[in-house]
């Protein structure tokens, strides 16, 4: 149990090589405080592993608890058709502790991406469809809370969470090495 | 203490739901049913394992299965958590005698005195199909519970019409 079933596509969102010899994959949900801290922390292992390293971010909302974190995964979505979901990505979690709809909208015009076109987004649930294949590939992979990360399609099992994923990194790179 | 294992006749119980509502596993005789034992509600996280499989809901129902958790708080508590997280399945109180039902299912801590991370799916005839313990730190998920779920056959409904979900939570 606890492996990555939903293999690594084009329809993913991807930063880094596709020759990396780690890929790293985060399911995660916007409005979830641990989702929020882990973001530095997975940034500094972008930094540190570089070309070793490709990151790969699904999405998995937990809608009964957060209720922004659909719309917020389906806005980021709107952004990837256009080619900025990773800084609608990022703009999301900056702006986690005052998430709303109205919020989202405005983050899409800091983008230069058109409100009036991530409404109808929104209201037709136009991406919800790509959430929910996330969603679904994450709970026949495993994913167990947000975030849950899998490194070379393992799942990161440590009650220190994001705080030893480097250190796993490190391991695997060592091992399959 | 190890867990029942499959092919076992799954032991009957009878625990509160609500302070004042009591549940059987008689009462799931022809369907299909996850019981979920689990240390404790309140753990501070937000995919905690109850969490997650409240969100999980509609695919075990798509494979035909109903799920219970079970753990050793009163039913008091597990009303307030299942408001707080918006649960929409029934939570059982092992609590009297304490842990009596997780004991029966191989699935008690004595150290601690909860029950353990075991999940059991029982088929329609009430016996055992599958079973797992996981180490208490680490919430299994679900991808295991529908790996058993899709192994097993098609239930054929007995009269063609809809089965009825009693709402429990």
């Amino acid at each position: 149990m606890g492996r990555l079933k939903s293999p690594v596509t084009s329809r993913d969102h991807i930063q880094g090589s596709d020759n990396a010899i780690v890929t790293l994959v985060e399911y995660g949900d916007y409005q979830c405080p641990y989702c929020g801290a882990a973001q530095p922390i997975v940034k500094q292992i972008q930094a540190r592993f570089a070309g070793k390293l490709r990151l790969v971010f699904r999405h998995f909302p937990l809608v009964e608890v957060h209720p922004l974190a659909q719309p917020s995964a389906e806005t980021a979505e709107f952004a990837g058709s256009q080619g900025r979901f990773w800084p609608m990505h990022d703009a999301i979690y900056a702006n986690q502790h005052q998430l709303s709809i109205t919020r989202l909208v405005t983050l899409a015009a800091n983008l230069h991406l058109s409100p009036i076109a991530l409404r109808d987004a929104l209201a037709l649930g136009t991406y919800a469809g790509k959430v929910q294949a996330d969603f679904i590939g994450g709970v026949r992979s495993g994913v167990n809370g947000t975030p849950t990360f899998f490194i070379n399609g393992v799942r990161h099992d440590s009650p220190l969470g994001v705080m030893d994923l480097a250190a796993a990194i490190d391991q695997t790179i060592l091992t399959d090495a | 203490m190890s867990i029942l294992t499959v092919g076992t006749k799954a032991p009957d119980f009878t625990l509160n739901v609500t302070p004042d509502q009591k549940l059987s596993l008689s009462e799931f005789a022809g369907r299909r049913l996850i019981l979920a034992f689990y240390p404790a509600d309140w753990s501070p996280v937000c995919g905690d394992q109850m969490s997650l499989y409240n969100h999980i809901l509609p695919e075990f129902r798509r494979h035909q299965a109903e799920l219970v958790g079970v753990s050793v708080d009163g039913a008091w508590c597990h009303q307030a958590f299942a408001r707080d997280r918006n649960l929409h399945f029934a939570l059982l109180a092992d609590f009297e005698p304490k842990g009596a039902v997780s004991k029966s299912y191989g699935a008690y801590r004595n150290t601690e005195g909860v029950a353990e991370r075991a999940l059991f799916v029982i088929d329609e005839n009430g016996t055992i199909v599958w079973s797992y313990l996981s180490p208490i730190a680490v919430n299994p998920g679900a991808d295991g519970i529908l790996d058993a779920l899709e192994a097993l056959p098609d239930l054929e409904k007995k009269d063609g019409s809809s089965q009825v979900t009693r709402d429990v939570a």
